[in-house]
């Protein structure tokens, strides 16, 4: 019996280690050794000591700050708008469809990704610019008589990153309104609910932990987001993402850059820690 | 079974010897787009029988890349050489260039001197000449025909038509089309300071003209030949290219002066196969090699006679951009020293941060 | 039944619904009414279309034709939300996500009814269900069995005009099952509300109905209190579903005014008289008729050796085994001239306690109690 049970924990080492290994190779140690940059400040040609300054100055030059505040209010809005699109989307495909037609709007959902986000992006681009496809059609149709730029404003960022973020959400919500028994939803009926209530009183609750765990993957998305934001962006785009890219890449500043990091790291999960709290979940429950 | 065995180590020794042969035999080089075209790449693998690996990059790039690996993982390197002294000042990722091995008689002498000052670092020379040229204006001229330097692109009249890089050389040439000399500032740290403040409250009220920050020269193409942009900040190759396509288009040198760069060769500083290095860059400074170089960038090379093999178009649309004046008025890049970047980037990120 | 002319009192009465999924017809031109009151079941096979006939009612699906109405007026415009009627769904469809106090409730604050008011009837509610001090429960944390009640507790606190159950005993074990099937009959009788219950289970219907349909088919077989279905089935269907049967296959060999002798397939031989039920003895069944016939193990009488039981019919035959059930023990006993075994009823006497695999026995049952079909 204990040779036995002696046995199984080998296994579990045995299956443990690759992800424990992996996980310490790729993640945890990149992650010392970010920190341990953010924490330096080059004094002269090739001398660095131990500073603070790197993350004091995202708190004193509001530049980077408000910079941090827009990409994360424009986060959670973007989040917002793919759950508020991606509700009714899933509810159809779980409750409403059955068999083949089902996997076929499923696959509808997933087709976009089978492309890269560069190329999906380019895609928006084209349509959007002014002599693009949108803008044509606006004016041979006749309701404009110049060329439309609907490129390079947030609301074509908002576009962007909604699009490339539904499938998280989607997924998510499916796999836990499929999960709703249909009877639970009539027995909310049959005792008086209207729609809106049946949705507030029932399937809501129940698709919780599927709305938050697609919101902080979204989120997380969204926050982490390069192309899309500067590619939709233009000249406004302003994503702290980008921030850390023109440190590490244009500027040589990797201290900089590092803490910025860090600091994107610690703050996004603030918010989604707050996100958590607010909704009453608790992570270990969302992600199970 | 003992066959099989004996034939499989024969076969992985074999494929071990052949890959690591083939590593010896391979020249990885970081460099700009157009400066290693497929058919130079072929003929020099031809010649010496060593393969070329092109990673295409750009200034900032280049040294990023260097800077991760300390300066390993290519083997030659063509950053611009204003920009060598202050990366191995601060990262040490070259290493210093064999004149011996250089064949000095295929290099224009007076570009090869500039350079060989300009790069140097602790008495060591770090780079040797490739590819030269200007940034400048690219206009459409009947669609914004004011445009004649670079301070024109914020008239009133193209909002949200022009376009431009958030990078140093707009700083500079904002800099000089304002009147001054910031050259002449590079080791006045505070007077220095003045003149971006000057450009960065310029670029601030220029930001409605612009469509969009350009960061790729493909993107500027696209923007130019849509005609979504009509006039923009660019590299006088580019503008040739769409004069090639668009006769309205083309490269106009800025009043207050085009801003003259070249693009070195510098030896990374792990750089593991140094000969093939010393190889390439005779190979390609030959004159006819150079002109092949030239038509695939757009660029002129600083091989000695190298120009006579170009196409006469290209000399033209350089005559054209360029009338002798505008020569004598493009201003070099001298080396940037450490620091200035730092307070260069905070005014473009607040020039990108501005709401126009 | 006789109630049902006076239309005041009939709760529900469906006329003539009917409805078909593609070309399968699920429930057919089916009629009835319901008195205020009564406990109603629907007995059927999986598959009968009992819980599509119990959908339409509530409201879920739509009949292809006919008529529901409830207290004399249709409902078929009004949607679930607003008909009169409130369901217990077979896996009872309580909230997890709502206390106990908050599912019962639910019904009352859709209808806008006064905080303080739902309150104390919620309380009321809970307190007649026997579950006075569970309101603040989780309803994870209840039994299955005060499951059940919460969640007839959830629609009896609406003063539902109908209550409709969709099996909701399915899912408990056998003795809880057992006993929640009298706490139902109990509830029904003491709230006096109108009950319509479907089930498969045979036992479920006749113990707490007033009145069981037996459906198959998508039609209604017959409709009768649970005595005249069981004693008096009206259909071979209704005869083979309801209650345990012997049952063959034969052929009448001679007929007189009173009855028939018939040859059984298995061999057997037997008088049968007045057959079936009255409809069925005017029936101009001749010699050379194939009919069924069924005969409950508990009509045969049973003694021990050869003394011969007092019967119309008779015959000596050996035990084949004896399936001891308690109060429902029976045993098989084969006949020497029939190739099929005889389900008999095992009598609860002293005698019989100790009966074994090949004794020797002597059956036999009235002409009267078999049952006879056309085929």
């Amino acid at each position: 019996m204990s040779q036995w049970k002696d046995s199984g924990k080998l296994g579990l080492i045995l299956l443990v280690s690759p992800l424990a290994l992996w996980l310490a190779l790729f993640i945890v140690l990149p992650h010392i050794d970010m920190v341990l940059i953010s924490l330096r400040e080059r004094v002269a040609a090739r001398q660095y000591a131990f500073s603070w300054g790197n993350y004091t100055e995202f708190f004193t030059e509001p530049l980077y700050w408000r910079t941090f505040l827009r990409t994360a209010v424009m986060s959670i809005l973007a989040t917002g708008l793919t759950l508020l699109i991606a509700f009714p989307v899933s509810f159809y495909i779980a409750k409403m469809l059955r068999g083949r037609l089902k996997a076929a709007l499923f696959i509808l959902c997933l087709i976009p990704f089978w492309v890269s986000e560069l190329v999906r992006t380019y895609g928006w681009m084209i349509l959007l610019r002014e002599t693009g496809l949108f803008s044509s059609l606006l004016q041979w149709m006749g309701l404009v008589d110049q060329p439309v730029e609907m490129l390079y404003n947030d609301v074509a960022i908002m576009v962007g990153l909604v699009y490339t973020s539904m499938l998280f959400m989607v997924v998510p919500l499916v796999t836990t309104l499929e999960s709703l028994d249909d009877s639970l939803i009539e027995a909310a009926y049959d005792l008086g609910g209207n729609h809106l209530e049946v949705i507030r009183d029932v399937v809501i609750p129940h698709a919780m932990p599927g709305i938050v765990s697609g919101c902080i993957v979204v989120f997380m998305l969204t926050l982490g987001n390069y192309l899309t934001p500067t590619l939709l962006g233009g000249k406004d785009s302003l994503w702290f993402t980008e921030q850390i890219y023109t440190q590490f890449i244009t500027r040589f500043n990797w201290e900089q850059g590092s803490a910025f990091g860090m600091l994107l790291l610690v703050l996004s999960s603030v918010i989604v820690w707050c996100g958590l709290k607010l909704s009453r979940q608790s992570f270990t429950r969302v992600m199970t | 079974m003992k066959r099989l065995l004996k034939k499989s180590t024969l076969i992985l020794a074999s494929a071990l010897a052949m890959s690591s042969q083939l590593h010896a035999e391979t020249l990885r080089l970081l460099t700009w787009g157009g400066y290693a075209p497929q058919e130079v790449v072929d003929q020099f693998e031809k010649e010496t029988g060593i393969k070329v690996d092109v990673t295409k990059s750009n200034n900032e790039d280049m040294i990023s890349k260097l800077r991760a690996t300390r300066g390993a993982g290519f083997d030659l390197a063509q950053p611009s050489q204003d920009r060598i002294t202050s990366a191995q000042a601060d990262f040490d990722i070259y290493k210093p260039i064999d004149l011996s091995k250089i064949d000095a008689n295929r290099f224009i002498s007076s570009m090869l001197e500039a350079t060989k000052k300009n790069t140097a670092f602790n008495g060591e020379v770090y780079g040797v000449p490739h590819v030269w040229g200007t940034s400048g204006l690219v206009v459409n001229r009947k669609q914004a025909k004011g445009v004649m330097d670079y301070t024109d692109l914020c008239q009133s009249a193209l909002s949200g038509q022009v376009s431009y890089r958030l990078k140093r050389p707009t700083l500079i040439g904002f800099a000089y089309a304002l009147g001054e000399d910031p050259f002449a500032a590079y080791s006045d740290t505070k007077k220095y300071g003045e003149i971006l403040a000057k450009v960065e409250k310029k670029l601030i009220d220029c930001k409605s003209n612009v469509k969009a920050y350009w960061s790729g020269g493909d993107e500027l193409l696209n923007l130019m030949r849509s005609g979504e942009v009509k006039a923009a900040m660019a590299w006088d190759a580019g503008g040739w290219k769409l004069n090639s396509e668009n006769p309205d288009i083309t490269f106009v040198a800025p009043k207050s002066g085009a801003l003259g760069w070249i693009d070195t060769f510098a030896l990374p500083r792990k750089t593991k196969a140094e000969e093939a290095a010393y190889k390439w860059i005779n190979f390609v400074m030959q004159p006819e090699v150079a002109a092949k170089i030239t038509e695939a960038a757009g660029n002129f090379t600083a091989s000695k006679g190298g120009d006579k093999f170009v196409n006469p178009k290209l000399k033209a649309q350089f005559n054209e951009s360029f009338p002798p004046a505008d020569v004598d008025n493009i201003k070099w890049y001298p080396p940037v020293p450490p620091g200035l970047e730092e307070m260069e980037g905070k005014v473009l990120d607040r020039v990108k941060a501005a709401q126009s | 039944m006789q109630l049902q002319a006076n239309n005041t009192d009939v709760d529900l009465e469906c006329r003539e619904v009917t409805k078909s999924f593609g070309h399968f017809a699920a429930v057919q031109e089916v009629s009835f009414s319901i008195p205020s009151g009564s406990f109603f079941s629907i007995l059927g096979p999986s598959g009968c279309g009992k819980t599509t006939l119990l959908r339409m009612v509530a409201g879920f699906q739509s009949p292809d034709h006919g008529d529901i109405l409830i207290k004399g007026k249709s409902v078929l415009n009004t949607p679930p939300n607003r008909r009169p009627v409130n369901m217990v769904f077979q896996h009872l469809a309580l909230f997890p996500n709502m206390t106990v106090a908050e599912n019962v409730a639910y019904g009352l604050k859709r209808r806008g009814v006064a905080k303080t008011d739902i309150k104390s009837r919620v309380e009321d509610m809970l307190s007649r269900v026997g579950l006075p001090d569970s309101g603040d429960k989780q309803i994870s944390q209840l039994s299955g069995g005060q499951k059940q009640r919460i969640a007839i507790a959830r629609c009896l606190v609406l003063n539902p005009d109908v209550l409709l159950l969709d099996e909701p005993l399915g899912a408990l074990d056998l003795k809880l099952r057992e006993q929640m099937k009298v706490e139902l009959k109990h509830l029904q009788e003491k709230f006096g509300a109108t009950f319509i219950y479907i089930t498969h289970d045979q036992s479920e219907a006749l113990v707490m109905s007033d009145q069981v349909a037996v459906m198959n088919a998508g039609r209604f077989e017959q409709v009768g209190a649970p005595q005249e279905l069981y004693y008096e089935p009206a259909s071979r269907f209704v005869a083979g579903f309801v209650g345990e049967s012997n049952r063959w296959y034969g052929v009448i060999q001679e007929r007189d005014e009173k009855g028939f002798n018939v040859q059984c397939e298995t061999g057997l031989k037997m008088r049968i008289d007045r057959p079936g039920n009255d409809l069925q003895v005017s029936h101009p069944w001749g010699v050379g008729k194939k009919l069924e016939f069924y005969l409950r193990p508990e009509s045969i009488t049973v003694t021990l050796g050869d003394t011969a039981p007092a019967t119309t019919n008779r015959y000596k035959g050996k035990v084949e085994s004896v399936l001891f059930d308690g109060a429902r023990s029976q045993m098989l006993v084969r006949l020497p001239d029939a190739i099929e075994l005889l389900n008999v009823a095992l009598p609860q006497t002293a005698e019989f306690r100790r009966v074994k695999k090949g004794d020797v026995v002597s059956v036999g049952w009235m002409s009267g109690q078999v049952r006879c079909y056309e085929v």
